[in-house]
């Protein structure tokens, strides 16, 4: 098992390579002014010339790139033109409200799209499987700007049941940082005020965000379940006599969700995605909203750190799902 | 004729191409019946104006009719996500074909490139593809086809391998066929259902991905009817005129739901095997 | 049903038989139309008797099997016909109860393909010990693990399966196709069932293999006083395994009798071809002129009758039921329905 981890460990790292090169020359090679760009709008020649010195403009290229790799390596991705600080510390402190949003959106869908799609692959054909294939569908279809204002019309302007934007409401205090996700951190602080605040708040993105997701899990749950229900031992517990519920949600699901474990490392990718969209409606302090203002401030640093930060999450998610595919089916640690 | 009878019996599909039909005729028949003072020129003694008979979706801050705009927006959302489709598939075919049919440096490289692309997720990328060349509804374009041109070549990538490494090709390999002739007559027939499958659920996608460009306000600028752009523009009139919103969104619903649909109906009926998430 | 009982050459009176099956009928709703695979077929299973039911593929074997199971695919239903399990008959028994009672309980099942038919992913243990927890086992109450385990690995040693407690922690992947099937074995006969019903399963095996699994099976076909339904091709398999043969064709059943009788004096005209193309008869390679006819468009009567070179205008008439010629033996044929035994 440590050898498969290890050996998929080592795969990685060509993506990476070959993420930090397309950052690379992104950043330093395309723009006509590299220094100029990275400097931003209102610099001065001065400050322009310092950065062109700083970051070898005028060396060969592939020295350029060594200089991006050490900078990257030291976590020095540049200041931000909007807020004027470090750009790693605005990723560093704003990932942790991107991460327990994506979590709880995808946990959700997870956990309301698995049976859903079992039971449109038992009932195959049935009035309840058409219906879902529509709704799934639709689901993928929804704009989740859209779907987002939305909820905000009727949740929040009209009924006024939940708040409006934020992950905590305006002068409250935030739960103290273990861990940088508010649910965890005000239930390990006692703070039940603040967890039942925080849970308010991140309903809507979080049901905003689960919406393509919940689609895609009850979709691709559906396919695996209808392909393993064709399968031979499906066909023999059955004449053995297992009763028809087990076989179900027992032995047919293990199968089925073993396959579906992959698709969730790519829609793992699409959240993030929708996250950008679904943070700006929300006033979400997220690194998705970060992004949407550095693109609005054309703050090129921020973006493409941005960028480079969500690949690395993606890679990893990626590994963690392998080595969870590997362990629901002990074939697969057996091959690579 | 038994595809089309088997076609015909899933309904899910059948609703999608009547609704991607529909779309497409208003996508013609609009821009010319539209007045372009309906359309651009808004009479702001009429502005904010909830549904009406005159009016079937309201009207927006500039007093425009949003029925017209939501109608002529159709066009811009068809053409980009034409435009993006083809682009991707031009670049996208290609590589797959060659990166699929060669096995050498060169075949390992396009498909080290492609993984690259895919290890980012899409509309970020596409942000900073955008934030590159510049904003404005061509830059997002280009970002579109950019970041989803690596869809084809995986697709193409697999199918070129299956059918190459298929004891046929070998055969006329042997025989001394030319290989452009084994691409054309023999791998392209096996491609093209998968492409065929995919643009149509790109074209769904990138209508969406162009809206939310346009809401973020990098794809289409005023006073263009974009989907996306007429949203962010209306959005500070909530909760009051709630039309100004609802309408566009459920245009971009509509439209994107009727491509996926009819995409999915392709996929089972080329080939069951690519039924993944039926 | 009794009358068979009286024909079986035994000095003693035998005791009911473990199945009957009488004028079978499964059809299958297609795209194309109505598909006949079981027409009529009868056959009865004595107690404690190996009987082998042969056929190609097609002739509707395996389609027995699943319909006295209840596990026919959808769009397939019994169209007529009785199977009797001691006082039951499980046409028409709900699918609650088949399962409850018949299935794993009553009647034990081998597949075919030992490769596929344990689930991958999953344990042996947890994988047998769900038969045992479904049906419970005499002697331990269904929440018994320990009981139960025991009981598993004294299974697993009855089927001469080594290190049986090892075993059950595996997975399926990790045993030979041997093994596998020996687990399955053990499988149908983890409740107890008098009755077990085999789906070729040696077809995916090699031949040293296959010797001894069937060895395996009539040892413990005996020591168990099993009754058991062997579905096979291979009509050498019979001749080692079985006591009883029904030949199948094309859903029909067409002649049924003591194995030895049949293989050494085969009655029926498909019978007697069949035989006769076997490797270890014919001459020559050699065919049945003709292919099997398809299950949509059957020839009347006797569905043989067009590639059969003793056929008379009545063959396409009416299907000739199986007629009974004496000392156990059935035929369904014209040609002997004129010998005077009782229809």
């Amino acid at each position: 098992m440590t050898r498969f981890v290890l050996r998929r460990l080592l795969l990685v790292v060509p993506s990476l390579f070959g993420l930090l090169v397309l950052t690379f020359i992104m950043l330093r090679v395309l723009p006509n002014d590299p220094s100029a760009a990275l400097a931003g709008e209102n610099a001065t020649p001065a400050q322009i010339a310092a950065i062109r010195k700083a970051y070898g403009f005028d060396e060969p290229i592939w020295k350029q790139f060594l200089i991006y790799l050490r900078q990257v390596a030291q976590a020095d991705l540049g200041n931000s033109t909007n807020t004027g600080r470090p750009v790693s510390s605005d990723i560093a402190r704003r990932l942790p409200a991107t991460i327990e949003l994506t979590f709880f959106a995808l946990a959700f869908a997870t956990i309301v799209g698995i049976p859903l799609g079992t039971l449109a692959a038992v009932w195959h054909n049935s009035a309840f499987d058409h219906i879902m294939r529509i709704v799934t569908v639709g689901g993928l279809a929804i704009a989740a700007f859209w779907f987002a204002i939305i909820l905000q019309l009727v949740f929040a302007m009209d009924l006024e049941w939940l708040p409006l934007r934020g992950r905590l409401a305006v002068g409250t205090p935030e739960p103290a940082r273990i861990t940088g996700f508010f649910l965890v951190d005000s239930l390990l602080t006692g703070r039940l005020d603040l967890f039942w605040a925080a849970l308010q708040h991140i309903l809507m993105p979080a049901l905003t965000l689960s919406l393509g997701g919940l689609a895609s899990i009850a979709r691709f749950t559906r396919a695996g379940v209808l392909d393993t229900l064709q399968k031979d031992f499906v066909g023999y517990a059955e004449a053995a006599g297992y009763r028809r519920s087990r076989i179900i949600w027992v032995y047919v699901l293990r199968n089925s969700v073993v396959a579906a474990t992959t698709q969730i490392g790519l829609l793992f990718g699409a959240l993030i995605s929708s996250a950008v969209a679904v943070e700006a409606i929300f006033d979400w302090p997220g690194i998705g909203s970060y992004a949407v203002n550095a693109i609005l401030t054309s703050d090129y640093k921020a973006i493409l750190a941005v960028t480079l930060v969500v690949g690395v999450i993606y890679a990893i998610v990626n590994i963690l799902v392998d080595i969870t595919h590997a362990l629901l089916d002990p074939r697969v640690a057996e091959t690579l | 004729m038994l595809i089309l009878k088997k076609f015909l019996r899933d309904v899910p599909a059948v609703l999608g191409f009547v609704i991607i039909v529909a779309v497409i005729l208003v996508a013609l028949v609009a821009p010319p019946l539209a007045s372009v003072e309906s359309v651009y020129d808004g009479n702001l003694m009429e502005r904010l104006k909830p549904p009406s008979a005159e009016h079937w979706f309201g009207t927006d801050n500039l007093g425009r009719d949003i029925f017209a705009r939501v109608m002529v927006g159709s066009q811009g959302a068809l053409a980009v996500a034409l435009a993006v489709v083809v682009i991707a598939i031009a670049i996208g075919v290609p590589a797959g074909l060659y990166a699929g049919y060669t096995s050498g440096w060169g075949s390992e490289l396009v498909m080290r490139v492609t993984d690259v692309f895919l290890s980012v997720p899409q509309l970020i990328l596409a942000l900073a593809v955008a934030q590159l060349i510049g904003k404005g509804l061509e830059s997002a374009m280009l970002a579109l086809a950019l970041t989803y041109w690596p869809f084809f070549c995986r697709t193409v990538f697999a199918e070129t391998r299956r059918v190459r490494n298929t004891l046929f090709v070998d055969a006329l390999e042997g025989i001394g066929a030319s290989r452009w002739r084994i691409l054309l007559v023999h791998v392209l027939p096996n491609v093209a259902s998968p492409v065929i499958v995919r643009a149509t659920i790109g074209m769904g996608f990138t209508i969406l991905t162009t809206a939310v460009l346009g809401f973020l306000g990098i794809g289409a600028t005023p006073p263009s009817p974009d989907w996306g752009l007429a949203i962010s523009e209306s959005r500070e009139y909530l909760p009051d005129s709630w039309w100004a919103v609802t309408f566009p969104g459920l245009a971009i619903l509509v439209t994107v739901l009727g491509f996926n649909l009819f995409g999915d109906g392709l996929r089972d009926l080329v080939d069951p095997r690519l039924r993944r998430s039926r | 049903m009794t009358a068979a009982a009286t024909s079986v050459p035994a000095s003693a009176r035998a005791p009911a038989p473990a199945l009957a099956i009488r004028d079978l009928s499964v059809v299958i709703d297609t795209d194309e139309g109505q598909a006949q695979i079981l027409d009529h077929a009868s056959l009865t299973l004595e107690a404690g008797s190996i009987h082998g039911v042969v056929g190609e593929s097609g002739c509707g074997k395996s389609t027995l099997l699943k319909a006295i199971l209840g596990v026919l695919p959808k769009r397939s239903r019994i169209a007529g016909g009785s199977i009797r399990l001691g006082s039951r008959d499980l046409v028409g028994l709900p699918g609650a109860a088949m399962q409850a009672q018949v299935r794993g309980r009553d009647i034990g099942f081998i597949p075919q393909d030992p490769f596929q038919a344990l689930n991958p992913v999953f344990r042996i243990e947890t994988q047998l010990m769900e038969q045992l927890a479904t049906h419970g086992v005499a002697g331990a109450g269904r929440s018994d693990r320990r009981a139960m385990r025991a009981h598993l690995v004294s299974l697993l040693r009855d089927v001469q399966l080594p290190d049986a407690e090892e075993a059950l922690a595996r997975y399926p992947h990790q045993f030979s196709g041997g093994q596998r099937q020996r687990l399955l074995i053990a499988a149908s006969l983890a409740c107890a069932p008098g009755v077990v019903l085999a789906d070729e399963p040696t077809t995916a095996l090699d031949v040293t293999t296959q010797l001894q699994i069937l060895k395996l099976l009539r040892d413990l076909a005996a020591e168990r006083n099993l009754s058991m339904l062997f579905v096979t091709h291979d009509f050498g398999v019979v001749a080692q395994l079985c006591d009883w043969v029904t030949v199948m064709y094309a859903g029909q059943a067409v002649e049924t009798g003591p194995v030895r009788a049949v293989l050494d004096d085969p009655k029926h005209p498909y019978t007697r071809l069949l035989l006769a193309c076997h490797p270890d008869r014919a001459k020559e390679l050699a065919g049945i002129p003709g292919a099997v006819p398809s299950p949509l468009r059957p020839p009347s009567g006797c569905r043989f009758h067009p590639r059969c070179p003793e056929a008379v205008p009545a063959c396409s008439a009416a299907r000739p039921p199986l007629a009974r010629i004496g000392d156990g033996r059935e035929v369904a044929c014209v040609l002997y329905g004129a010998k005077g035994a009782r229809a």
